[in-house]
This record gives structure tokens, C-alpha cells and sequence, in this order.
């Protein structure tokens, strides 16, 4: 039991980011691409395209960091302090960019309220890259406490990882309009899909060449015989899903593919990562089983799991359903 | 410059969950008030009480997302500034901030999105659901977060080795002995604050003769919970209080500044505790009043604060004035609710205007009334954290008070701006008033705010 559990935790746990990164992804991108907008029915339409959502989605971070601390008290511990920095402009930039949705349309000037949505959700996505770059590097842990520095995370590979991650859910975002928009909205996030598929796959190139260079525990993850056998499918697979996606960008009638290709892009990328850095939770000293609450807690909760987690995955599919259709330009949205 | 990084790490939590629970108190009332005017509209077909739910709609969306942009800081806060108290109650604890998260945020957040947009989605009957599962998530998140507190305030279920605090019994944690008090005294608190607010808002528009129907529905509807709650809210407090003396008697002694426990405890109406002396300074008192309240005996004994130490002891200052504020506005609460069905009764309620001025200027106590109660509460427990169990100073997170203070400041200033704009649009909307959300023009509005403004635009246009 003291075995398994962890190991089912980490997959609820994984869901959940798996979750948040798609779903918050995209309605943070939508913040991200606000730049490019060109007037304030184009921007109406995007925050239109996301507003029943928003909010759902950002929960699946609270889950995220509720089931951290739920089923890796120890691991909490440890991150949260060690980005303590990051963490904390992450939060108060998603305040901004929260908070400037509903504000933007009270404003009698949206400027202001257009530059938090947008200056907020990029900054979010960079520090969630952030994180998650200087977390693959590995954090300095004595007597199951963080050991090191407030600015320790400021290296080059995370900063270029918060820049993939703009790159990659700026990429959710554009292929998200293309599925709900019609009109100059669609045609423009139709090209920036593009040009932010090309800057995905240079950082997921960048990033796959990078952690097995500096982490050697990562290179014989991947090279080592017999894992490499297993392995090669996943790069590959993510090539000829980029490839298609490319094509589906390219045809004006493929409105829903792009958006799906995406989604895989991230499962595959997010798989990569799990491939690279199974079982540790902080690299490169405590994996999940040495940071699990004990099996009373982690039973206790996930039966709570069992039950609530697919009424609550119920009744999301509902409202996307219910909101189904294309955002149009004008059009009554009832 | 050297900071201590214990206190700022206090005060940074001070003033983010001050700011958070400023939202909570309103709209867990707000959306049970937004359910009932759905369930009012159902019933009678009446088109005022549609207008009034969308009304107070637009208002709950605005406060909605402040209340939920600030609890997600509080969800990480725990990790980022308290990592030695997460480790040391993480197997307790994290449970229920765990059930918090999946029976309720998700609720709230989802159903949200079809009591903003969905009006026209939707049939009415499952619109007004929406309402009611919000009104019910609220509520239920509610609960597991006070569990949670209580069980900080009232450890039970558990036992300590090695300094980590290992679950026994689930149901004794969760309904620890203070958990059914706080949780009764917090969700009436949360309902007068919001029909302090209702009320308010409808007392304003009276003043002003501008949508009265609306008004004098919101006055009816205020006055008639209130009368109830409010003196309710007398009666649940009271018990907490002895529950509060049972199991954590120095956090009684420091609310009523009573320092020497061999003698019977006055109701200081004013003193200045002086915690180095352990005596108190320039006394207003009560003779045997708070013995009577607390032991219902003139000649009662509760301990008083000299029994311990001076380091177990909480700030006395805080909490003594802190309890007095929370009380004033009590009583305030009672008085305005029972003489508002009094005027009601004598059919004069619309025509007393000195009343309806004084309450339309009264939209804030219930939210100083539910600060001072947790400051109280929360204070009252140090010098620990987790009541017998863990100090607050052996709780934070090995972060230097630099870092600290820096994010500090960010919070000061970001919720600074943010609080400032959203009392600011919530009081426009207030000032646009219900009748102009009416009229559906049947053009989109992204949010229900600019709903109300695209109305209030076109009605002066015309």
C-alpha cells in the first residue's frame, strides 16, 4: 500500500496539471495573443470565446496545489519555498489577469484593463516555465528542507523554458480561436498559430537536447539500451503530429484539428517530461514515495477522489457543451 | 536592515486572508440571496424579482472574482510561507483543503459560468439551479475551510511523533469541538453581512426616490432575515464564546483583558491592558459582567491571563479590541434589524428617512463586524498556530525576511489597486441601479457588468 498509493497520487496529480496546462493554457494565451488584437471587437471576441471558462479552469491549479499538499506534504514543503519568488508574481499576475477580464467591460477606458489581461497572463505563463525549468534542474534540499537561495531558479534554461511556455500556450490559444472564431479573428490567430508552431517545436528541440547535455540521470533515461527501443516513438509521434497540425493550418475548412494536434503536442511534451524525471517529484533527491503523506491521509482523500472527480469532470463537459458553437462578430451570444 | 522573518511572514498572511475573507462574507450570503429572488421569480412570475437576481448578479460577478483570485494566493501561501507547518499538519490538513477544492470550487466556478451566461442558454428553472449550487458550493467550501481553522483552534483526532501530527480519527478531526460554533457563527455572520449590504443599497435607493419598487423589496426582504439572524448571531456567538472558554481559556481571558483568575471577571467597556504590568489601564467596567456571561454566575471564575506565562499569552490589545468592535456591531446589527420590523410593523418603514439614511451609509459593519471576529479568533490563539501542538514561530518557511517584505509590498500594492477599482465598479453598478439591466437589448455582453453599463448607456441615450 505504501508502494501503490504514491504511485496513484502522482497520477491524480497528474491529471490535474495535464488538466490545468491544457485548459488554463488556452485561456491564458488568449492573453497572450491580446497584443496583436487590433481593436476592441476582436479582443471582445476572444475574452467571449473563454469567459464562461476561465474560472473553471484556473481551479484544476488549485487542485494541483491542494493535491500537493494533500498527497506530498513533504514535496509542497520543499517547492513552494524554492520558488517562493516566482510563485508569488505567478499568483499576482493571474490576480491581474482575473481581475482585468471583469474590469475590462466596467472600464470607461479599456486600455489599462486590456494591458493587465495581457501583461498578466504572459507574465503567468513565463513564471510557470520558469518553475517548472529550475524544478527539472533540481532544488538543494537539507533535512527535507529547501537549502538554497530566494533567486536560485533564475538560470538561463528556466528562463528559456518561461519562454516555450509562452510560445506553447500562446500556440493553445491561437488554435483555440480558429475552433470558436470566424472572420479576421480566426484568419489572424490562423497565421500566429503557425509561427508559434515553429517556435514550439525550436523549444521543445532546445529543451530535449539541453536536459540530457547538463542532467546525466536524464541522458540515461532516454539513451541507455533497453529505454531507447521504447523510447523513439514519442519524438517521432510529436513530429508527425506537428506536421499534420502544419497541414491543418494551412486548409481554411479545418477548424477543430489544429486545437486537438495541439492538445497532443502537449501530452506528448508532457510525457517526455514524466519519461525524464519519474520518480522524483524535487530532482534530484526526493522522489514521491519519499514525500507521501501517510496511506490514512492519502486513502482518506482519494476516495473522495473516486467520487467527486468525475461529477466534477461530469458537469465541466456540460458546460462546454453548453456553450458550444462559434463566437460571432456582433451576434447575440444567447 | 534586519527583518524579522516571522512577523512579516505573519503579516503578509494578515493581510492576504484579510483582504480574501472580505469577499467570502459577501458572496456566500449574495448567492443565497441570489437563489431565493430565482426561487421568488419562479414562483410568482414576477418580473421585479428577475430584475432584482440580475441586478445583484452583475454585483456578485464583480465580487465573485475577487474572492477567488485572492483565495488562490491563500491555497499556495501555506507552501510558500507556512513549508514547517505544512509538513508538521500536512496529513491532517491537506484532506480538507482537499474536499474543499473538489466538492466546492469546482461547483462554484462551473455553475458560475451559467449563472453569467447563460440567462438565455438555459431554461429558467435551471438558471435559478445555478444560483442555488452556487449558493451551496459557497457554503460547502465554507465548511471545509472552517473545519480546517478549527481544527488549528481544537486539535483532536490525531497524534503527534516525531513533531508530525498522524490522522486517527477522520470524523473527530473534521467535527473537532469548536468546528459546529465557528461554522454556525461564520455562515450567519456571512448572511448578515450581505443583508447589511442588501439592505443598504435598498435604504439608498429610498433616499435618492430612484427605483423604489426594487428598493423597498431589497428593505422587505433585509429586514425580515436580519431580525432573525442578528439576534441569532447573539446566540451563537455566546455559545462559541464558552466554547472557546472550555478549550482555549487564555484566548477568553485576553478578549475580556481579565489578567488575575481568583477573582471574579468584569466587562471592561473600556481599558487599556498593559501586558508588560499584566494589569489594565484606565477602566470602564461592569462589575462581575463578564463572569455572569461566561460562567452564568455573578461570582464565577475563568482563568485569567497571569496563569501562564507571559510567552503563551496573545497580544492582549488586539484581541481585547478587536472583540469590542465585533460586539459594538452586534448590537448595532440587532438594533437596526428589530427597530426596522418595528417600523415596518407600523407601516412608517418607507417614510422614516432618518432610519433609511443612517442604514444606507451602513453597507460596511458586517465586513468589520467578520474582520474583528477573526482577528479575535486568530490572534486569540497565538502564540501557536495549531493550539498546543505548534508555535507560529517554528511554522515558517526558510525564506529571509528581505523576500518577504519585497512580495509584501507587491501584495499591498497589487490588492491596493485592485480593491480600490472594485469598490469603485461595484458602487457604479449600485448607482446604475436594476431598472436599466432590465431590458435584454439581445445584443452579446461578454461580462454582466458591461451588460449593465451597455443598458445604462443606451437608457441615457435616450
Amino acid at each position: 500500500m505504501e508502494w501503490y498509493l504514491p504511485l496513484i497520487w502522482a497520477a491524480v496529480i497528474g491529471i490535474a496539471v495535464v488538466m490545468y496546462v491544457l485548459l488554463d493554457g488556452f485561456d491564458l494565451g488568449i492573453g497572450i495573443l491580446f497584443p496583436f488584437a487590433e481593436n476592441e471587437s476582436e479582443r471582445d471576441q476572444m475574452t467571449r470565446s473563454i469567459a464562461p471558462y476561465w474560472d473553471g479552469n484556473e481551479t484544476w491549479l488549485v487542485l494541483g496545489g491542494a493535491g500537493l499538499f494533500v498527497a506530498f506534504p513533504k514535496a509542497y514543503a520543499v517547492i513552494m519555498p524554492a520558488f517562493y519568488v516566482p510563485v508569488i508574481v505567478m499568483l499576482l499576475a493571474l490576480v491581474f489577469r482575473g481581475i482585468a477580464f471583469e474590469f475590462r467591460h466596467v472600464s470607461r477606458s479599456k486600455t489599462g484593463w486590456n494591458i493587465a489581461f495581457a501583461a498578466g497572463s504572459t507574465t503567468a505563463t513565463f513564471a510557470q516555465g520558469v518553475i517548472l525549468g529550475s524544478l527539472i534542474q533540481g532544488v538543494p534540499v537539507r533535512d527535507g528542507a529547501f537549502s538554497g537561495g530566494s533567486f536560485d531558479w533564475a538560470t538561463p534554461f528556466a528562463f528559456v523554458c518561461g519562454l516555450s511556455l509562452i510560445a506553447g500556450y500562446g500556440l493553445l490559444g491561437a488554435t483555440w480561436l480558429v475552433m470558436k472564431t470566424e472572420g479576421p479573428v480566426a484568419e489572424k490567430a490562423r497565421a500566429h498559430a503557425k509561427a508559434l508552431l515553429v517556435a514550439v517545436l525550436a523549444s521543445m528541440v532546445v529543451v530535449s537536447l539541453w536536459t540530457p547535455l547538463t542532467e546525466p540521470r536524464i541522458a540515461t533515461r532516454w539513451f541507455s539500451l533497453p529505454n531507447f527501443y521504447f523510447l523513439w516513438p514519442v519524438p517521432s509521434v510529436t513530429a508527425l503530429i506537428a506536421y499534420l497540425e502544419w497541414r491543418w493550418l494551412e486548409e481554411e475548412e479545418r477548424d477543430v484539428p489544429p486545437f486537438l494536434a495541439t492538445m497532443a503536442l502537449f501530452l506528448l511534451g508532457y510525457l517526455g517530461l514524466v519519461i525524464s524525471n519519474f520518480p522524483y517529484l524535487v530532482p534530484p533527491s526526493l522522489t514521491i514515495w519519499d514525500t507521501a503523506a501517510v496511506p490514512a491521509s492519502q486513502i482518506f482523500m482519494l476516495l473522495g477522489t473516486l467520487l467527486l472527480l468525475p461529477i466534477v469532470i461530469g458537469y465541466i463537459i456540460f458546460i462546454y457543451w453548453l456553450f458550444r458553437g462559434k463566437i460571432h462578430e456582433g451576434e447575440s451570444y444567447h | 536592515m534586519d527583518f524579522d522573518p516571522v512577523l512579516l511572514a505573519r503579516l503578509q498572511f494578515a493581510f492576504t486572508i484579510i483582504f480574501h475573507i472580505i469577499f467570502p462574507s459577501f458572496t456566500i450570503g449574495l448567492s443565497a440571496y441570489l437563489a431565493t429572488l430565482g426561487a421568488m421569480w419562479l414562483r410568482s412570475g414576477n418580473d421585479r424579482y428577475q430584475h432584482l437576481m440580475r441586478f445583484w448578479t452583475k454585483i456578485f460577478a464583480v465580487s465573485f472574482a475577487m474572492g477567488v483570485v485572492s483565495g488562490i494566493v491563500l491555497s499556495y501561501q501555506f507552501g510558500t510561507n507556512w513549508s514547517r507547518f505544512s509538513v508538521a499538519t500536512g496529513n491532517v490538513l491537506g484532506p480538507l483543503l482537499g474536499y474543499e477544492v473538489l466538492a466546492a470550487f469546482f461547483l462554484e466556478a462551473t455553475f458560475l459560468g451559467i449563472l453569467l451566461f447563460g440567462f438565455n442558454r438555459v431554461p429558467p428553472s435551471l438558471y435559478v439551479l445555478s444560483a442555488a449550487v452556487v449558493a451551496t458550493g459557497t457554503a460547502i467550501s465554507a465548511f471545509w475551510i472552517l473545519s480546517a481553522n478549527s481544527w488549528m483552534q481544537t486539535p483532536t483526532g490525531h497524534e503527534i511523533r516525531d513533531g508530525i501530527a498522524y490522522p486517527t480519527d477522520w470524523l473527530k478531526i473534521i467535527f473537532n469541538p469548536s468546528f459546529p460554533y465557528r461554522f454556525a457563527h461564520m455562515l450567519n455572520a456571512a448572511y448578515l453581512t450581505t443583508g447589511f449590504v442588501v439592505l443598504a443599497v435598498g435604504a439608498r435607493y429610498l433616499v435618492a426616490g430612484r427605483h423604489v419598487e426594487e428598493g423597498r423589496t431589497m428593505l422587505r426582504m433585509a429586514i425580515g432575515l436580519m431580525a432573525i439572524l442578528a439576534p441569532l448571531q447573539l446566540v451563537l456567538g455566546d455559545q462559541h464564546g464558552l466554547n472557546t472558554l472550555e478549550h482555549q481559556p487564555i484566548k477568553v481571558a485576553a478578549m475580556e483583558a481579565h489578567w488575575d483568575g481568583s477573582k471574579p471577571g468584569d466587562f471592561h467597556i473600556f481599558a487599556w491592558p498593559d501586558e508588560v504590568a499584566g494589569v489594565n489601564r484606565f477602566e470602564l467596567s461592569i462589575p462581575k459582567a463578564a463572569s455572569l456571561v461566561l460562567t452564568h454566575r455573578m461570582n464565577g471564575l475563568f482563568p485569567g491571563l497571569n496563569s501562564v506565562p507571559a510567552s503563551d499569552r496573545p497580544p492582549v490589545k488586539i484581541v481585547f479590541f478587536a472583540f469590542r468592535i465585533m460586539l459594538a456591531i452586534g448590537f448595532f446589527m440587532i438594533a437596526a434589524a428589530l427597530f426596522g420590523a418595528f417600523l415596518w410593523w407600523r407601516g412608517t418603514l418607507f417614510e422614516t428617512r432618518w432610519y433609511l439614511r443612517v442604514m444606507a451609509q451602513s453597507w460596511w459593519v458586517g465586513f468589520v463586524g467578520v474582520i474583528s471576529g477573526w482577528i479575535v479568533t486568530e490572534c486569540g490563539r497565538q502564540p501557536w498556530i495549531v493550539q498546543g501542538i505548534m508555535r507560529t514561530a517554528d511554522a515558517t518557511s526558510p525564506i529571509p525576511g528581505a523576500t518577504i517584505a519585497g512580495t509584501l509590498a507587491l501584495f499591498v500594492l497589487a490588492y491596493g489597486v485592485v480593491f480600490w477599482f472594485g469598490i469603485y465598479y461595484i458602487n457604479r453598478l449600485i448607482a446604475q441601479g436594476p431598472r436599466q439591466v432590465a431590458p435584454e437589448t439581445g445584443r452579446f455582453s461578454p461580462s454582466p457588468i458591461s451588460a449593465a453599463q451597455d443598458a445604462g448607456r443606451e437608457a441615457m441615450q435616450r
